[in-house]
């Protein structure tokens, strides 16, 4: 029984730079289903992070259509954009983008502040998912008592903390050690299992083995896609 | 937007962001600190000089001198002395004239003034009726001097509030003797006046003195004063009774020394137009110092916005509507500009207390103060402002695509 979570049609996005314009992304077509773990390769400057920008409304595109579900994301208003962004997805970067002010708790927390939840609530789950990252000690640190892939685990815990049903993650080890990136691609299949959708970008093909599916952009196109044996999943 | 959440979230990031939160707050503390002291310096400066009137604001006064011009087959040097008759030539062609009086005074050291074992030297001045509105004195026992008393000659007093502190203590004066130069005189009223020197001194009935003290019909400084009559028309009305005197006296209408005068009311709307000026002054330089604070607090919330850019591309990205953006922003701006206009003004205020408590009043300076409703005002105003400052860029930081707030470094 599965159904798509993402559905893109002929995506087209330029960057418009004075009066350069760059096509960036010219006419994808991706069909992701829920539950799916995905992989997006491709050389520096293919679109990758274009398009997963999009796929997260952080940014717009131009033409083509894009599904979220059963909705079609296309022109939205800043606060429908807003709902859909704290309901549906989680985002990890590659430069983690934690608020440096506040310390990893009230990170985590963050998400669940725009859903109205109180503050001693919000501290509440948030604990409960520091703990799934392995981070109940660091709680009261400032991101800037932490090592990278802490960050990035206090990242990911602020992705799932508001259960979305897509998490989107932006070369979420490019700037970690090889061990800590395995360690951060495990947290990443425990979250898969649980049923939340995952789109990684990423350029190691270390990391793109540990999904099921990988899809090579090359110049704004397709280039190819595959599926991978699962037993690498679960090795 | 104004629910506890948000004030939360609003006072752990100010806290979180001390230097930010110390600097705004202290650009618009300062700006407020220093309007009310310039705004309370300025009352101060006007209410010490003001108090210096402390006479009817309509009186005039006369007086004679020496002649410097030769006139009428008369020399120079000669003195003027008013005496009754120039009185009633004045009551008798001028109806606008009001409380004219004569006034002697004799002055304290020669004349001794005792009560029992008290003694004190204190200013005795011999007057009409009249001469006590002109002087602006407040009866706080007893009556005032009347006509019976000038007519009838009696040998009766009203004491200044320090002459009875000096000869009575607590006791009460009216109608007890004090000794003027060993002649008794029966205490009828105690007064109070603006100045302390108003206050050391005796009135006794003119009549009285002309008999005593200075046999004759001399009178001293004459004194009136002028109804409601405007500046131009009491000057006018002041020349020609001063041109009708000098016929009378035979001195030559030029001759400046040989009749003075002063015209209160001439004095009185002189400093009026003066603090006028100087209210204008103080007020565009209170507009200006208003707008410094509102442009420092504007310049800040610039500079917090731009560097905040990133955090709320963050918060945009974990789903922050715009509003919540521009919120945050301004709730922050009006927390921090209302509670240090709120601290700016109150400190202000304090420190005039303070001034007005410690300093002595002197003839330029005195119980500087702010009215109220212009510091309130300024507050409001100043914290409006930052509201304001703080909605601009608010509103475009709000609206900037989340990914270009990410990508700002
Ligand atoms: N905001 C922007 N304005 C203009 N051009 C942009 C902008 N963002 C990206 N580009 C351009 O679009 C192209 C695709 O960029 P994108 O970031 O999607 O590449 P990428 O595949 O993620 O590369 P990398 O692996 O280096 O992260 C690049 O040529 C880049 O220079
Ligand atoms: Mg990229």
């Amino acid at each position: 029984m599965s159904q798509s979570i993402i559905r893109v049609n002929q995506l087209h996005k330029s960057y418009i730079t004075g009066s350069n314009s760059l096509h960036v992304l010219k006419g994808l077509d991706i069909d992701i289903q829920q539950g799916e773990m995905v992989s997006i390769m491709g050389s520096s400057g293919s679109g990758k992070s274009t398009l997963l920008n999009i796929l997260g409304i952080l940014d717009n595109y131009d033409k083509g259509e894009f599904y979220l579900g059963d909705t079609l994301i296309k022109d939205l208003n800043e606060k429908k954009a807003a709902w859909y962004r704290n309901k549906m997805i989680g985002f990890v970067f590659q430069s983690f983008n934690l608020i440096t002010f506040k310390n990893a708790m009230e990170n985590v927390a963050l998400p669940l502040y725009y859903q109205k939840v109180s503050r001693k609530k919000r501290n509440r789950i948030a604990m409960e998912y520091l703990e799934k990252v392995g981070l109940t000690e660091w709680a009261h640190h400032l991101p800037s008592e932490l090592s990278g892939g802490q960050k990035q685990r206090v990242a990911i815990a602020r992705a799932l903390i508001n259960n979305p049903k897509v998490i989107l993650a932006d070369e979420p080890t490019g700037a970690l050690d090889t061990q800590t990136s395995y360690e951060v691609m495990e947290l990443f299949h425990e979250i898969n299992r649980s049923g939340i959708t995952m789109i990684i970008v990423t350029h190691e093909n270390d990391i793109a083995e540990k999904t099921e599916r990988i899809i090579h952009l090359k110049d704004g196109v397709i280039e190819k896609e595959y599926k991978q044996n699962h037993s690498i999943r679960y090795a | 937007m104004l629910d506890l959440g948000v004030w939360q979230e609003i006072l752990s990031t100010m806290r979180k962001n001390k230097l930010r939160t110390f600097l705004t707050s202290f650009s618009v503390f300062w700006g407020i600190f220093i309007l009310m002291i310039l705004l309370g310096s300025g009352t101060g400066l006007q209410k010490g000089v003001m108090h210096n009137f402390s006479d009817a604001m309509n009186s005039v006064w006369l007086w004679g001198g020496r002649t410097t011009i030769a006139h009428a087959g008369y020399n120079t040097g000669r003195q003027i002395s008013f005496k009754n008759d120039d009185l009633e030539f004045i009551s008798n062609h001028y109806e606008a004239l009001e409380n004219i009086s004569g006034r002697i005074n004799l002055w304290g050291g020669a004349y001794s003034t005792n009560y029992r074992n008290e003694y004190g030297d204190f200013g005795i001045q011999a007057i009409n009726v009249g001469f006590q509105t002109t002087e602006n004195l407040k009866l706080t026992n007893g009556r005032l001097l009347n006509f019976i008393d000038i007519e009838k000659y009696r040998k009766v007093a009203i004491i200044g509030r320090i002459v009875k502190e000096r000869l009575f203590k607590e006791e009460n004066p009216v109608g007890k003797y004090v000794n003027i130069n060993k002649i008794p005189f029966l205490v009828v009223g105690v007064f109070d006046d603006v100045h302390d020197g108003e206050v050391e001194r005796l009135y006794i009935p003119i009549s009285v003195a002309q008999k005593t003290f200075r046999p004759g019909t001399q009178i001293g400084t004459m004194t009136f004063t002028c109804g409601d009559l405007s500046v131009k028309e009491s000057e006018a009305l002041l020349e020609d009774i001063k041109v009708k005197l000098a016929n009378k006296h035979k001195v030559d209408p030029e001759d400046q020394s040989a009749l003075g005068s002063f015209n209160a009311l001439k004095e009185y709307k002189q400093m009026q137009a003066l603090f006028a000026g100087i209210k204008l002054f103080v007020g565009i330089i209170g507009v200006f110092t208003l707008i410094a604070g509102i442009v420092g607090v504007s310049n800040i919330m610039l500079i917090v916005v731009k560097e905040r850019t990133k955090e709320f591309g963050i918060r945009k990205a974990l789903g922050a509507t715009p509003r919540s953006i521009i919120g945050l922003i301004i709730l922050e701006a009006l927390i921090i500009t209302s509670i240090a206009g709120y601290l700016g003004m109150l400190s202000g205020i304090s420190l005039l207390e303070l001034i007005a408590k410690n300093m002595p009043a002197s003839e330029f300076f005195r119980n500087p103060g702010v009215d109220f409703n212009i510091a309130i005002g300024s507050a409001i105003l100043i914290a409006l402002a930052g509201m304001l400052a703080g909605f601009v860029p608010a509103r475009r930081a709000s609206r900037i695509k989340p990914i270009v707030a990410l990508h700002d470094e």
